[in-house]
């Protein structure tokens, strides 16, 4: 639970991701989805309950471990402008420890299709490549938490391509995703589970499997609408 | 609705990665705050060029037939040095709020207080490169000789700038997310730079007047006691300014 005040932007939330899933969360605007991200980022901490990742406590003693398997993207680019993508991506790198920070920096704008504009900086790129070299920032150091708060938001064909394909390879590599998004389509394409919160809470959690497209569009825009 | 907590992948459970102790995150966070403002180099050259000015407005409304340069001399070189870094300060936590970029410092694995540290060095030097010309600008502005006493000079200059950036470090993180922060951090910073003000001019003063050394060391002491008691404090109170 998350209160801020008295108001409880995330109440009664209680979830497990294991290696390889992927959860959709869907809401409309306030409903506590990105608190519930920066909850799990340890960037909030929680006011009553636990955010564990790997069985360690984020916000506790011996955290900084737990932490540094958690990457998180947003729909703010969290990079300094003033600096090339390759500095942002390599102190990234150089703050969660890698051994090699230069080449992990470089692979991670490889694989975000931005390694030409690695000596650019930051301020001189436009808003999708500011994005392609945000989520390199993120997930540079491999992690095995992957919060994505609106990623493909600013991406153009290419870069979508590109995070589509980084956060398969992502799973494939065991990680756990965490999707927000109001596209309900993009989150069910990749979704192993699928979530619609409401008002702090989870309005309704199930497999992908048992969600049909259709019959959740509706239930959603139903559950939206009410909130109205 | 699904009972359970967030688990590790079977097989890769977390081991003990290199993360960066507070050393090494603190001269991180240092050196890639001293990158920035050597591409923009915006907050130094305004810095130096208010310095500079605030000497020549002193210069020209003092009235030497009424007040020796040898009692002024100390007062305007630590109130322009205090104001001068208030600049720098102001800076400081800035380039975080531009694109949530604190969001990513504060979700690394590296410990606060280490952002605090990082912060706090990268000010310490921006400061002390204010100082640097400064006070040389002070000597030649009011002729005040500083070839005997430059090394105690430095002293006390580079004890002046712990204790100001040490407190408007802090000052900074909290004022940054305000609405009035430009306004708010000279507010709240200024009074806790009135002790470092005064034993400054006053160690300075002493020394530029050949007093005994024995003069100068009460307030040495305050600035050191200053220095101390803040660095700590301020290290310790910085994460707490850091929750939403």
């Amino acid at each position: 639970m998350r209160a801020f005040g008295s108001r409880r932007a995330v109440d009664g939330v209680s979830l497990a991701l294991r290696g390889g899933e992927c959860l959709a969360l869907f809401g409309p605007n306030g409903a506590g989805k990105t608190t519930l991200l920066r909850l799990l980022a340890g960037l909030l901490a929680p006011s009553a309950g636990t955010c564990l990742v790997g069985g360690v406590a984020l916000r506790a003693e011996g955290g900084r471990a737990a932490r540094s398997r958690v990457g998180l993207i947003s729909h703010a680019s969290m990079l300094y402008s003033a600096l090339t993508s390759r500095e942002n991506v390599e102190f990234a790198a150089k703050m969660y420890g890698l051994r090699h920070p230069a080449e992990a920096a470089l692979r991670a704008l490889k694989a975000m299709r931005v390694a030409d504009r690695a000596d650019t900086p930051v301020r001189a790129l436009s808003r999708g490549l500011q994005q392609r070299v945000s989520i390199a920032r993120a997930i540079v150091h491999e992690p095995l938490l992957l919060l994505c708060d609106e990623p493909y938001t600013g991406l153009d064909e290419v870069g979508s391509a590109a995070l589509t394909e980084a956060l398969g390879e992502r799973r494939a590599h065991g990680a756990a995703l965490m999707l927000v998004t109001h596209n309900l389509s993009e989150g069910l394409a990749l979704a192993t589970h699928a979530a619609i919160m409401r008002r702090g809470r989870f309005a309704r959690y199930e497999e992908r499997a048992r969600v049909d497209g259709a019959s959740y569009a509706s239930a959603y825009r139903e559950l939206v609408t009410a909130d109205a | 609705m699904p009972e359970a907590t967030l688990t590790s992948v079977p097989g890769r459970e977390l081991d003990a990665p290199q993360l960066p102790g507070l050393v090494r995150a603190t001269w991180l966070v240092a050196r890639k705050d001293l990158a920035i403002e050597f591409r923009t180099r915006t907050a130094y050259f305004s810095a130096l060029v208010f310095a500079l000015l605030g000497l020549t407005i002193f210069y020209f409304a003092w009235d030497p037939t009424a007040v020796a340069a040898i009692d002024l001399a100390p007062g305007v070189l630590w109130v322009i040095f205090t104001f001068s870094g208030l600049l720098g300060l102001q800076r400081s936590f800035g380039v975080e709020q531009a694109d949530r970029a604190m969001d990513a410092l504060l979700a690394a694995p590296v410990e606060r207080e280490a952002i605090y540290l990082g912060k706090a060095v990268a000010n310490f030097l921006f400061v002390a490169g204010v100082q640097v010309v400064a006070i040389p600008a002070v000597a030649l502005f009011y002729n005040v000789p500083l070839g005997n006493i430059w090394l105690s000079l430095t002293g006390i200059a580079v004890l002046a700038a712990l204790g100001i950036v040490a407190v408007g470090t802090l000052f900074s993180a909290m004022a940054v997310n305000t609405r009035l922060a430009e306004l708010l951090l000279p507010m709240l910073s200024l009074p806790f730079f009135v002790p470092i003000v005064m034993a400054a001019a006053q160690t300075t003063s002493r020394l530029l007047a050949g007093r005994p050394e024995s003069e100068a060391w009460p307030w040495l002491r305050i600035l050191l006691g200053f220095d101390l008691v803040f660095i700590l404090a301020c290290a310790i109170a910085f994460p707490y300014t850091l929750d939403e």
